[in-house]
């Protein structure tokens, strides 16, 4: 039997607030196999943003086991095994794109080729060839958004976790970045983990929903999409995908009668 | 350009004017004694010309102190003990020096601050109850003390200096270099970064606003340092022994004349220090 990627195993989180103890995540379990697109939805305070930055080491559960390639979410972060991609861009201004793409690669310690190869490799993946020189300032809040993907692709993990990355931006402009995601998913086959709140962007892309409620914060559905993995736009439009979106929103409300 | 100076000119103006009102009447008690004296009566106008050009007045006139001020500066050989130039000169060496001293132990102490808890509960306290202390009671005993150790001359005065000038660096470095929010410390986990690596790419960069703003405060608090340095040391030489002097023997329009030096050079300082950070900081997209 194929091993997942991501396993979690009643995976709770508190935190001890002033207010008393907030249950960011109950009894989570879940399974994420290689090459999948799984989006969390949910309402704020669902803990969807608190399970992906558990999975990248950056909070650690009170309780239960989190696997990610077979190791402890920890050792995974320190073998380099994420690409993370906040809501903002986060971009230094006082380096070139090229200059923040090169940054996790200055850390890793590639050589100066190897830097350079990448850099201008994952550029082109993203749709920002010719732009390495500009600076953050010069360039729009998607194509800044865009170049902070290319700074997570570019020292190739096999995990992209993807924190609301175009909750900042226009519904035309993210319509577009959700396009170009896709197609970048299908080229380079990562396994990508998306939180958003938007049904039809969550719909659209993944090939796995989770549907998450708050207080405490727990899974309600996981939803496998029955779509096609060649997804234009317009297959928005569709019964299947209204169908879908259907059953994300019932579980939606389901959470919230509770 | 225009809609600015017009305002700046009327507020000198003000300035200018209030200074000759509060001169002819500070002055014009010594102007009726001396007519009394001699056994004549001042009529309002000659009074008011007597109060412009006193050789020892209560408060100068504003062109008496330029006088003073023109005189000292391009009067004289640059080294002579009356030259405002040479004055200058030795406290400009003094500052810089107690400046610079000043600035690095600031940063460095800034960066133990935030990696240690232990000396940030330590260390800040005492930052801030050095300068609670007056320094002009600090000051000649940091000279008396140096000095029966055998260290005297330019270093006892620039550790003065560095005494004011540390505070405001360590302050505002230490705001600086936690100025990153937690998303911009998150990226650099996923990354697995060192600390050090977290330091040199993301907090240095990060206070360089910090930096600058605090080397303004530092470098105007450098030469007021030295000044105070400057008057417990029976010293004969920089601004601050000029103002002693003056004050001495009633020269009233040497030691305005030594004030308005001392303010043209932190000035000086100041926008020197304002003109590095604009280029700095456009430099690195920060402006």
């Amino acid at each position: 039997m194929k091993k997942p990627v991501i396993h979690a195993q009643d995976v709770s989180l508190t935190f001890q607030t002033n207010d008393g103890p907030v249950h960011a995540l109950k009894d989570v379990n879940l399974a994420i196999n290689r090459g999948e697109f799984v989006s969390f939805i949910g309402p704020s305070g669902c803990g969807k943003t608190t399970f992906l930055r558990c999975i990248a080491a950056l909070e650690t559960p009170t309780s239960g086991n989190l696997h990610v390639n077979s190791i402890s979410a920890e050792e995974a972060r320190k073998a380099r095994s994420y690409g993370y991609v906040f809501q903002a861009p986060g971009l230094y201004p006082w380096r070139t794109i090229a200059s923040n793409i090169r940054l996790p690669l200055e850390i890793m310690n590639y050589t100066k080729q190897a830097q350079k190869e990448r850099v201008e490799k994952v550029l082109d993946l993203v749709d920002l060839k010719g732009f390495g020189k500009k600076y953050p300032w010069q360039l729009s809040g998607g194509m800044q958004q865009r170049a902070s993907i290319a700074r997570a692709l570019s020292f190739d993990a096999d995990i992209l976790l993807m924190d609301e990355p175009f909750g900042a931006l226009d519904e035309i402009v993210r319509d577009k970045l959700n396009e170009e995601l896709l197609a970048l998913w299908a080229r380079t086959r990562k396994t990508i983990g998306f939180v958003t709140h938007s049904i039809p962007e969550a719909v659209y892309l993944s090939t796995k929903i989770v549907v998450m409620s708050p207080r405490p914060g727990r899974i309600t559905d996981v939803i496998e999409s029955p779509l096609p993995k060649d997804r234009p736009l317009s297959i928005r439009d569709t019964p299947e995908f209204l169908a879908v979106a259907q059953r994300v929103r019932a579980g939606l409300e389901a959470g919230h009668g509770t | 350009m225009k809609h600015t100076i017009l305002p700046v000119v009327t507020v000198l103006a003000v300035v200018v004017l209030f200074w000759y009102g509060a001169a002819i009447w500070l002055n014009a008690p010594w102007a009726y004694d001396q007519a009394a004296r001699a056994g004549t009566t001042l009529g309002w106008g000659d009074m008011v010309a007597q109060t412009m050009e006193q050789s020892r007045p209560v408060l100068p006139a504003p062109h008496q102190v330029l006088a003073g001020l023109w005189d000292g500066i391009t009067g004289q050989k640059i080294t002579s003990r009356r030259s405002l130039v040479w004055h200058g000169g030795i406290t400009l060496s003094v500052t810089a020096l107690g400046f610079v001293i000043g600035t690095v132990a600031g940063i460095l102490l800034a960066v133990t601050i935030i990696y240690s808890r232990t000396m940030d509960m330590s260390v800040m306290p005492w930052a801030i109850a050095s300068q609670t202390v007056p320094i002009v009671a600090i000051a000649p005993m940091v000279i008396v003390v140096l000095a029966s150790l055998g260290i005297k001359g330019v270093v006892p005065k620039a550790l003065i200096a560095a005494y004011l000038s540390f505070f405001p660096v360590l302050v505002g470095m230490v705001k600086g270099l936690r100025s990153p929010d937690s998303m911009q410390l998150d990226l650099l986990r996923t990354y697995g970064a060192s600390d050090a690596a977290v330091f040199w790419r993301l907090r240095l960069p990060s206070s360089m606003p910090y930096l600058f703003a605090s080397l303004k405060v530092g470098v105007a608090a450098s030469v007021v340092g030295t000044i105070v340095a400057e008057l417990p040391a029976g010293a004969m030489a920089g601004l601050g022994a000029r103002l002693l002097q003056g004050s001495y023997h009633g020269q009233t329009i040497q030691i305005w004349a030594a004030l308005f030096t001392a303010a043209i050079l932190a000035a000086a300082l100041v926008g020197i220090v304002s003109l590095i950070e604009r280029r700095v900081l456009k430099r690195m997209g920060l402006a």
